[in-house]
Parts: C-alpha cells; structure tokens; sequence
C-alpha cells in the first residue's frame, strides 16, 4: 500500500515506452538479458525457440519512399492485469506457476512450480512468454557472471519478463532496513529502462501521481479504461487484457498498428 | 496353441499369423517408443514446436482421440441410464475403444509436458481458474473409471474365468457397471467441455474465444455435444473395419442402426448449434475484437474458408443427414460414408482449435506462422495408434468383446 500519499491505493508497476524516441538500438534487450541471466541456446538461428524477453519489432506504414516510415517498438511482458486481475496467462495455468500480485501489480512466474504445460504461451496474444526448449548454454567463463539474483532457468519450464523484480526486492529490503515501508520513483527501475541511451522507457507505479509515468498517460483519469494522454495508446486494448505498458506515439499509423482496427474505425488519441 | 484362451465357439486365425501382424504393428510402436524417449530424455526440442506454436500436433491429437473415445461414455450413458437395452451388443468394444483413447490422451499429455516428473503439480499446486486443472483431474477419474469398465470384460477370458473369485468379482462389476457408467457420464461430460473450454476462454485468441454462459465458453458445451455425436461414429466406423478384416460379421444390424440414428440426431442439433455459434462469432465476437471472419481464413497457404465448410458441411451436415434418415442407415457404403465424414469433421474441429488458433496472427504487425511436426511428434502420434491395434487385436482374439459374433457367423 502507499501510505506516502495518504491513501490505500495498491501499486500498480508499469511501463511507459516512447515510440517516437525509441531508435531501435536494442540496448534493451542486451541490457535484459544480462540481467536476467537469460540463456542462449547453441544455434540461434530459429528465432522462434529464441528466448528474448524483451523484443523489439520493426514496424513499417508500407508506403514508398519519401513517404516511408517506421517505428521501432519494444515488448516487454505486458505485465496484463485482465479481468480482475486474471490476465490471459494467469487465469489458465493449472498449478498455479503464474500469479498477479495485488501487491504490484506484476505477473511472476514461479519457475520451481512449472511443468511445461505451455498453456500460458497459448493464452498469451503478446507471445511474451518463452519455453526452454533447450538446456541453457553461457559462453565459456560466463557462468561465473551471472547474476545470483535471478533464478537461472531449466530447459522444459516457461519464462519471461519480470519488470525486474528482484530489483523490486532488493530495494524493498534496503527501504525496510531503513525503517521505510515505501519506496521512491528512483530506487525501482527495470534494467531495460536504465540501458535506453535516448530515454525512450520511463518505468515506476502507475497508481502513484508524483510518478512519471502515471502522469505521462494519466489512467486514473481515463474515461473507459482509456489513458488520458491523446497519444497513449496499449497493445490489442480491445481484447481486455488490460496491459500495464503504454505506449506513445504522435504518429497515427503507429497507434493504428497498436490494435486490430476495422476499416473505417476512427483511431484511438488525437489526428495529426 | 493358444486355443484354450480364445472364446468358446469362435474362430480365430492361426497364432503364426496372429505373432505377425503384432509383430509389425509392435515395430511401429517402438518407432514410437524410441521419439518419446527422445522427448523425454533430450527433451521437447525434439519437436517443431516453437514459442509460436506451443501447442500443436499432440495436442490436437490428445483433443481428437478423447472426442472420438467419447463413445463410450455416450454408448454406456444411453445403454445403463436411458435402457436401451439393443445396445448391449456393442457397449463392450465402445468400453474397448474408450479405454484405448483415454488411456492415449494420458500418454500423450505424459509427453507432452517439458517436465514430465512435476506432472502431479497440477494435482498439487491445483488452479481452480484453469480449465486444464478440471481436464487433469476428470480424464485421471474417468480412465479410472474406464479401467473399471473394462475389468470385467478381460476376467471373462475363458481361462480367468474358471477362477470362481474372477468369476464372481466379473459378476458383480456388471451388476453394479449402471454406476460406473453414470459416474462416466458425469466426469466425461465435464471434462469434454473442459477441453473445449481450453481454447474457448483464450481471450487474447479471437479465433478460439468464444462468448459464454457463467463461467464457461459456449465451447465447454459444444465439445461436450460433439464428443457424445461422433464418438459413436468412431465406434461405427472401427466396427465396420475390424468386421472388414476379419471378414465376420459382428454387430447385429439392429444395434447398428439404433447407435447411428442415435448419432445421426446428436450430430444434426450439434451442427445447427456450432453454426449459430460460427455466425455469432463472425458477426459479434470476432468484430468486436478488431477481426472479420475473413481475417480468420485468408493471407496464409492452408487454413481457407474450405477449412470451414469441411468441419460443417462435410463433416457435419452430410453425416447428419445420411444418419437420421432410414434409407441412409440401411444402405452400407452411405452409413459407412457418414461416420467417416463425421470423424473427419470432429477431427477438423479439434485441429483448428488446436493448430488454427496459434497460426493465425493477433498483434496487427505479426503474421501467419506455420508449422510442420517434426518425426518424433509424427512417431508419438502414431504410438498410440499402434497401441490401440495391439489392445483391439488381443481384446478381439482372446475376450469375448462381440456377444454376437458367434450367433451371426454360425
């Protein structure tokens, strides 16, 4: 609960990524994976047994030059709250491996719990979650750096983006041993959103209005469920999965590419 | 020489030629044995499975063998519960073929899952929001249940039999069998509609999710339907193959033709069902989730609209139409055609909620992706295949699974 701001309101962790800056470096996907100890497989070639946590897609408005444009978008895991809290993911796996904590906001995976039924793959409409299909493999000496924060993973279980949450941790126990139940925007930040060398992803709680990011899409304020900001927009919005990264763009065909719009649906956020 | 185990008053072929054909079915079956050992011991990147694709050949094959066994709770369900007493006759080798597909569907989920010693989480760590809890728990209750089913047929080999507490446990099972079959009735209807729930309540998958009543897709319900239509047509059609091999006759016609006409109305009002459910979808479900029916079944190189009209017309309407009408149960190469175009359908059903629901791209700037089983996937569907002839040949030799057959060759 954050009782800085006198209120009773849960955190609600989530991400704010702008398309307009991102340039498509990928220094967040490397920045991720590092942290994440996540692993590498022999061949890499087939991307679809990859396992990239953090993905970054190339987006093209299919027009010839000079009026051709694209836009880089980062996917992260959506982090979906649902129904109720019963995102895609969680609602269907059947021991319980994947859980919403009310707490954060942030959908774990519990890796010792998963046996590799592979049900929330299937559910998931970001393809956000990733199966060990291979023993995990680290580049001679590489073993030796991997983070002891972050569980390394077993071929036959299902991973995937955790907004970092052992940062979480790690700053959770550092506020509380110094008598703090709460913590500032600054001390919780996911590596992916560090690494951005032109500043693209700003993280922290969405709940909390001295945030950035709550004030970037202001959500609280959204009429049916519809960020504020007139160019904020959330990916296949629609379906209900009620994701907690947000994305900005001013272009329109990007925020079009953001969902399944039917033809002549108008756009969700402003004209330009 | 194995004359004193095979039933009273039958005939059978020579135990050579017996050796033979097991031989050869039991080749393709290690073929099995050996990719699923691969699975297990180099585990699933055996496969074309991807993260695109986690769920895919097995699956589909683990959805169609339960849709297809359903014959035997649907066979045993109108023979202890409604009465129909005709089909006695049959009621053995539907407990026979069940027995078969359940026992698959377990094997098949034993592969399938990248851990298979934490298997029993699902029972342990049990998540009551997820549908393949409720699938886990009745396919293990009803291949119990199964089990029990087809006890008393194995203790009536001629030689168990002579035991007198085989004898007398065999007895008393059939006494009590009304139980079991209502016990069936109940967990397969469960979890047949769980199954279809599986796809159905995928709400980040327009293409499987379905609208619903409380907390169940309308898919719970119509897997449900389809299981008790085409399982009997699964029965049918092996009865008619085995009766081909064998070169015997073994189901009374009567029976035959109650079991089809029974059939040939579940499939009539399950297809009228399935298609206000396909018109819902393509004009509420699909649209509001940003799709036209068309986006479904267009810019990929298999899944058309002809996908659509093989499940419903083909595999639906013109079965239905042959079975509940006296002329096309009567003629044999219709009656014959019909279960087959009804397991074909069923069949397509559990394919695309399996395969189509994963190819068919979601985010707008994703597309079609396609897939290939890989010979360990093909091997392992094929295992319980080789398995299901091994059982049906043993059953068929040496227990009396066709009441009739001596009565209709004498």
């Amino acid at each position: 609960m954050n009782k800085s701001r006198g209120q009773s309101q849960p955190k609600k962790y989530g991400m704010v990524i702008d398309l307009d800056k991102c340039t498509g470096c990928g220094s967040c996907m490397v920045a991720c994976m590092a942290e994440n100890n996540v692993p590498f497989k022999k061949d890499e070639t087939n991307k679809r047994d990859s396992i990239t946590w953090m993905k970054v897609y190339r987006l093209t408005n299919g027009k010839p030059f000079p009026d051709h444009d694209i836009c880089y978008l980062p996917r992260p895991c959506m982090h979906c709250e649902g129904h109720n809290g019963h995102s895609p993911c969680v609602s269907v796996c059947p021991a319980t491996a994947t859980d919403y904590s009310n707490e954060t906001g942030i959908v774990s995976q519990i890796y010792t719990r998963c046996f590799g039924c592979r049900y929330c793959m299937a559910a998931c409409p970001y393809h956000a979650r990733y199966f060990n299909w291979w023993d995990p493999v680290w580049p001679a000496g590489m073993e030796e750096m991997l983070s002891p924060d972050v569980s390394v993973r077993m071929r036959g279980i299902v991973e995937k983006c955790s907004f970092c949450f052992h940062r979480y941790q790690r700053a959770m126990d550092k506020a509380h041993l110094e008598g703090r139940r709460d913590l500032e925007e600054a001390e919780y930040q996911t590596s992916c959103t560090q690494a951005c060398p032109v500043g693209a992803i700003t993280f922290g709680d969405l709940n909390n209005p001295e945030h950035k990011v709550h004030q970037l899409v202001k959500p609280d304020n959204a009429h049916s469920g519809r960020p504020q900001a007139p160019n904020a927009f959330r990916l296949l919005e629609r379906l209900g999965t009620n994701p907690k990264v947000y994305y900005l763009s001013d272009r329109e065909w990007v925020r079009r590419a953001g969902d399944n719009y039917l033809k002549g649906e108008g756009t969700i956020g402003a004209k330009h | 020489m194995d004359s004193a185990l095979i039933p009273q008053g039958v005939k059978r072929c020579s135990l050579g030629k017996f050796a033979l054909f097991i031989g050869i079915v039991g080749a393709v079956l290690l073929w099995g044995v050996y990719a699923m050992l691969l699975c297990w011991l180099k585990g699933l990147n055996q496969t074309n499975m991807n993260d695109y694709y986690g769920f895919a050949l097995w699956i589909w094959a683990d959805l169609a063998v339960i849709a297809l066994g359903g014959g035997a709770f649907f066979t045993g369900f109108l023979r202890y519960i409604v009465g129909k007493d005709e089909l006695k006759n049959i009621i053995n080798y539907a407990v026979l073929i069940g027995f078969i597909c359940y026992s698959s569907a377990l094997l098949i989920l034993a592969i399938d899952i990248g851990q298979p010693l934490r298997g029993w989480f699902i029972f342990w760590h049990a998540n009551v929001h997820s549908m393949l809890t409720e699938v886990a728990f009745c396919l293990s209750c009803y291949f119990a249940v199964l089990s029990i089913e087809y006890l008393p047929l194995v203790l009536e080999n001629r030689q168990l039999n002579k035991v007198p507490f085989f004898h007398n446990l065999a007895h008393n099972m059939h006494e009590v069998m009304a139980v079991f079959a209502a016990t069936g009735a109940f967990l397969s209807f469960f979890h047949q509609g769980s199954l279809g729930g599986v796809s159905g309540v995928l709400f980040g998958r327009p293409f499987g999710f379905r609208e619903g009543a409380f907390i169940w897709p309308w898919t719970f319900f119509l897997f449900t339907w389809s299981a008790a239509a085409y399982g009997p047509c699964f029965t049918l059609m092996l009865t008619r193959l085995i009766e081909k091999v064998t070169g015997k006759r073994l189901v009374g016609d009567k029976c035959v033709d109650l079991l089809a006409k029974i059939s040939g109305w579940m499939i009539l009002t399950y297809i009228i069902a399935k298609i206000a459910d396909t018109l819902y979808w393509a004009w509420v479900t699909a649209p509001e989730a940003g799709f036209t029916l068309m986006d479904f079944y267009s810019n990929n190189p298999v899944y058309g609209i002809w996908i659509l009209v093989l499940e419903i017309v083909i595999g639906g309407i013109v079965p239905a139409l042959i079975l509940v009408t006296r002329k096309g149960r009567k003629s044999s190469f219709l009656l014959v055609t019909a279960v087959i175009c009804g397991v074909i359908g069923v069949s397509v059903n559990r394919w695309v909620m399996v395969l189509q629901v994963m190819a068919m791209p979601v985010m707008p700037f994703d597309t079609w992706a396609m897939y290939y089983p890989s010979w360990q996937e093909v091997a392992t569907t094929i295992l319980p295949v080789a398995y299901g002839v091994i059982l049906v040949a043993l059953s068929y030799r040496y227990l009396p699974v066709f009441p009739q057959e001596k009565e209709l060759n004498s």
